[in-house]
């Protein structure tokens, strides 16, 4: 009998802004997992490596009406118009050191094939991409608590967020060490998702229905990609990058911060 | 000393003085290798650059200084394509002056890229997809010919030309010059626009990103346009700058009228299809994403709505109209004032389409960022000036880079 090949993944996270306190453990997490460097002096944060940012967002109102939200930003593993992988970055590097793939819909960066000319950085609107614009150098002796699955990089290529790509293919190897074509929910997460105390993060396959993120987002694929639950958007929607990180916010001046809205213009970000 | 080398019927200064002259300017050339050793040997962080600013002052000097060499493909164009003859009084310079930005640039490029020693995977691991692709394979392919069309010049030299096999090379090469012109002018139409393309794709940037026909932005037609209508500008300010200083006429005034005029009329073409692609990205591509114009142009210290005003007409309408007019652009001053309002005006543009792109901020809560250059920046963006200034000092001692040169500045 002929083997069905399984269906495309397309990993994606939600993002619950209601229930992120800013407390910055998704940023640690990331930083350690994938052995992202730091320098002596952090205060300049232009030049340094988040490849998950928070920001602080407001809604611009005095007090006693102001109100605050945090929102992590990681790669948002954009899939372009009509998911066809022509994400903002993936299409401008000429030397295709940054490729986007089609089973998981992860945006990759092959940082020996990287050259450094940070067209992808020019081109991404999310700044989600960062530049060694310094040899990687850590603390004496905390070089030994490094990950051995990731490699750290060299002095002027660009990284960014894998959606920890290497957790996924150690939970394949695993998958096929027991036998199983398929790989459990849980057994790829990413590090900011179990790192978050509140649960805001939520990663899985959006293709799946069977996976909180799908029941979570509900993603329309007849409108991009679209979210049908009330509470979800996107960032910047409008550019047509097609992000696979989804936000919620029961509050509609967190929602319309996603996009830039003409005056008049309502919070579209769901319309269908 | 050198008198054996130095054409025959001209006049050059003496050699203490050309040798003064050299080593003033290669105190500045020497600087900007200091300053490029240093960003190669320690890296890009020598750069103000930042994860905001990863195109910056080098990016901008690579896209100006190919828009201004696009005088060599033009005039090549117009001489041996178009048939315009008078143009042959210049076409030299026009080529040798190509040459000079189009190194520059490549040796610009070679400083900019993190890992210089791989930048040859931009031809192996070439993603047709991107812009830069295009650029890199057309840019250097331009660069071949630019060179072959500057050898000739070369065998030209007094001594060189004894040599039978130089002399016969040189004069068969320049008979089948219209080929390299024709092939120039191919590669260039196609390189300049895709140094459009490279900000007119960005479609997570609104500020860059335009309407495409086919795969090509608007910005690539118009980056062609604009080098083909500056860069003779820049020619003409150049050989103005060598005038002044050689204090001879050393080109022919018919030549550098023509060149003016079909200058002035680019000019004044590029500069409407400029305004009415700024019109439409204004009042629709922009709108479509949720921008308005007052989100670029507001909002911070630098980038106001004056440099969209400086751009189109002091550096477009202003110069066109002076260039087409037979009347003005007889007059030296008139001409000189459109030239240089010219060479400004399409240098801005350049830099809005790279800087300003970078400045602002695409998601609601950034927030704009502004750069100034580290001073090795600085050091490695004159580098090529100063040694643009001393192959053409050489080149103008030792070769007959103006034919009529002999004709306009008898010895007696």
């Amino acid at each position: 009998m002929k083997k069905e090949h399984p269906k495309a993944k397309k990993f994606g996270m939600a993002i619950d802004l209601d229930k992120c306190t800013g407390c910055g453990a998704c940023m640690v997490a990331c930083m350690a997992e994938k052995n992202v460097p730091f320098k002596k002096d952090e205060t300049n944060k232009l030049d340094s490596i988040t490849w998950l940012r928070v920001y602080k967002l407001d809604n611009g109102k005095a007090y006693p009406d102001t109100e605050i939200c945090y929102l992590p930003r990681p790669c948002q593993h954009c899939g372009g118009v009509g998911d066809h992988g022509h994400s903002p970055c993936v299409s401008v590097c000429p030397a295709t050191a940054t490729d986007y793939s089609m089973e998981t819909g992860i945006v990759s960066q092959i940082y020996t094939r990287c050259f450094g000319c940070r067209y992808c950085m020019a081109a991404c609107p999310y700044h989600a991409r960062y530049f060694n614009w310094w040899d990687p150098v850590w603390p004496e002796g905390m070089e030994r608590s490094l990950s051995p699955d990731v490699s750290p990089r060299m002095r002027g290529v660009v990284e960014k967020c894998s959606f920890c790509y290497h957790r996924y293919q150690r939970a394949k190897d695993k998958a096929y060490y027991e036998g199983r074509d398929e790989i459990e929910e849980l057994e790829y997460q990413t590090a900011c998702t179990q790192a978050c105390p509140t649960g805001a993060i939520v990663f899985g396959d959006l293709n799946n229905p069977d996976h909180e993120v799908h029941k979570i987002v509900q993603p329309d694929a007849a409108h991009g990609g679209r979210s049908k639950n009330p509470r979800a958007f996107r960032l910047l929607e409008r550019l047509g990058t097609n992000p696979k990180v989804y936000y919620l916010s029961s509050r509609e001046w967190v929602r319309k911060a996603g996009d830039h809205y003409l005056a008049g213009e309502k919070d579209e970000s769901n319309k269908h | 000393m050198d008198s054996a080398l130095i054409p025959v019927g001209v006049k050059r200064c003496p050699l203490w003085k050309f040798a003064l002259g050299l080593a003033v300017v290669g105190a500045v050339l020497a600087w900007g290798v200091y300053a490029m050793l240093l960003c190669w040997i320690k890296g890009l962080n020598q750069t103000n650059m930042n994860d905001y600013y990863g195109f910056a002052l080098w990016i901008w000097a690579d896209l100006a200084v190919i828009a201004l060499g696009g005088g060599a493909f033009f005039t090549g164009f117009l001489k041996y394509i178009v048939g315009k003859d008078e143009l042959k009084h210049i076409i030299n310079y026009a080529v040798l002056i190509g040459f000079i930005c189009y190194s520059s640039a490549l040796l610009i490029l070679a400083i900019d890229v993190g890992q210089p020693l791989r930048s040859w995977f931009i031809f192996w691991h070439a993603n047709v997809h991107s812009m830069l692709t295009e650029v890199a394979f057309c840019l250097s392919c331009y660069f071949a010919v630019l060179t072959i069309e500057y050898i000739p010049l070369i065998l030209e030299n007094r001594q060189l030309d004894k040599v039978p096999f130089f002399h016969n090379l040189s004069h068969n090469m320049h008979g089948i010059m219209a080929v390299f012109a024709a092939t120039g002018a191919f590669l260039s139409f196609f390189h300049q626009g895709s140094l459009g393309g490279v900000a007119g794709v960005l479609f997570g940037r609104p500020f860059a990103f335009r309407e495409h026909i086919a795969i090509w932005p608007w910005t690539f037609f118009l980056f062609t346009w604009s080098a083909a209508a500056y860069g003779p500008c820049f020619t003409m300010l150049v050989t103005w700058i060598t005038e002044k200083i050689t204090r001879k006429r050393l080109v022919k005034q018919s030549a550098i009228e023509l060149l003016s005029k079909i200058s002035g009329w680019m000019i004044t073409t590029y500069i409407i299809a400029k305004i009415i692609d700024t019109w439409y990205w204004a009042t629709t591509t922009a709108p479509a994403k949720g921008y308005t114009l007052a989100d670029f142009y507001t909002g911070n210290s630098l980038y106001g709505y004056w440099i969209l005003i400086a751009e189109l007409v002091f550096g477009g309408i202003i110069p066109g109209l002076i260039l087409i007019s037979p009347r003005l652009r007889q007059k030296s001053a008139a001409r000189v004032t459109a030239i240089i309002l010219a060479v400004l005006g399409v240098c801005l543009n350049r830099w809005v389409m790279v800087l300003q792109v970078m400045a602002i901020p695409v998601m609601t809560f950034d927030h704009w960022v502004l750069y100034y250059p580290s001073w090795q920046e600085v050091a490695t963006t004159i580098l090529p000036v100063a040694y643009g200034i001393i192959l053409i000092m050489i080149s103008y001692r030792y070769l007959p880079v103006f034919p009529n040169e002999r004709e306009l500045n008898p010895i007696d």
